[in-house]
């Protein structure tokens, strides 16, 4: 399923008001995680999952081309820890 | 960040009503779940990918008595941050 897939099950859904207003709602929906994360802040959907920002500490690579060894600065990751109740779902122990 | 700010940035954001905006938001997070509950790969440019991994079952043991014992085969869920959210967290 892609956004635009995801944009149009919303639409279904939704379908008391104009389908452009929904679509714009789904991508503030989104825009408001990526701005949270920006700030470092964590994201906790209850039943869904977290997302946080993990840090990474720079690490020594190797520039497989030239084999120079280069430093790769520290940098921030965001991660995914699975909820409770979709890890059931997946797992086919509810909700289907 | 939880649900609720999310929903009061659509509020803002919108013409919804708070309830409105509410349905909308749940909706999102239900219509995903069912479909990763489905196995669906899902993709959401600008943000990441959440798909579905089967696990083998494996011999672990438990790290408190020592014993070993079989972890079942399961199905895990992972996110693939996109290269535009990874790019925006460091710049």
């Amino acid at each position: 399923m892609t956004k635009s897939e995801l944009i149009r099950k919303v639409q279904e859904r939704i379908s008391d008001y104009p389908s452009r207003d929904v679509a714009y709602a789904v991508l503030v929906v989104f825009d408001a995680m990526v701005r949270a994360l920006i700030r470092g802040e964590r994201i906790e959907i209850r039943d869904f999952g977290n997302i946080t920002v993990r840090r990474r500490r720079s690490i020594r690579g190797r520039n497989p081309k030239t084999s120079d060894i280069i430093e790769l600065p520290p940098r921030k990751i965001p991660f995914f820890k699975v909820g409770k109740e979709l890890y059931d779902m997946i797992n086919g122990r509810k909700g289907l | 960040m939880t649900k609720i700010d999310i929903i009061q940035d659509v509020y803002e954001k919108l013409g919804f009503s708070k309830k409105d905006a509410a349905r909308i938001v749940e909706s999102v997070f239900e219509i995903m779940k069912d479909s990763l509950a489905r196995g669906e790969k899902i993709k959401i440019s600008g943000f990441g990918n959440f798909s579905v991994k089967e696990k083998k079952s494996r011999r672990g043991r438990n790290p408190q008595t020592g014993s070993e014992i079989e972890i079942s085969a399961r199905k895990v869920l992972t996110f693939k941050s996109s290269q535009v959210l990874r790019k925006a967290l460091n710049s």
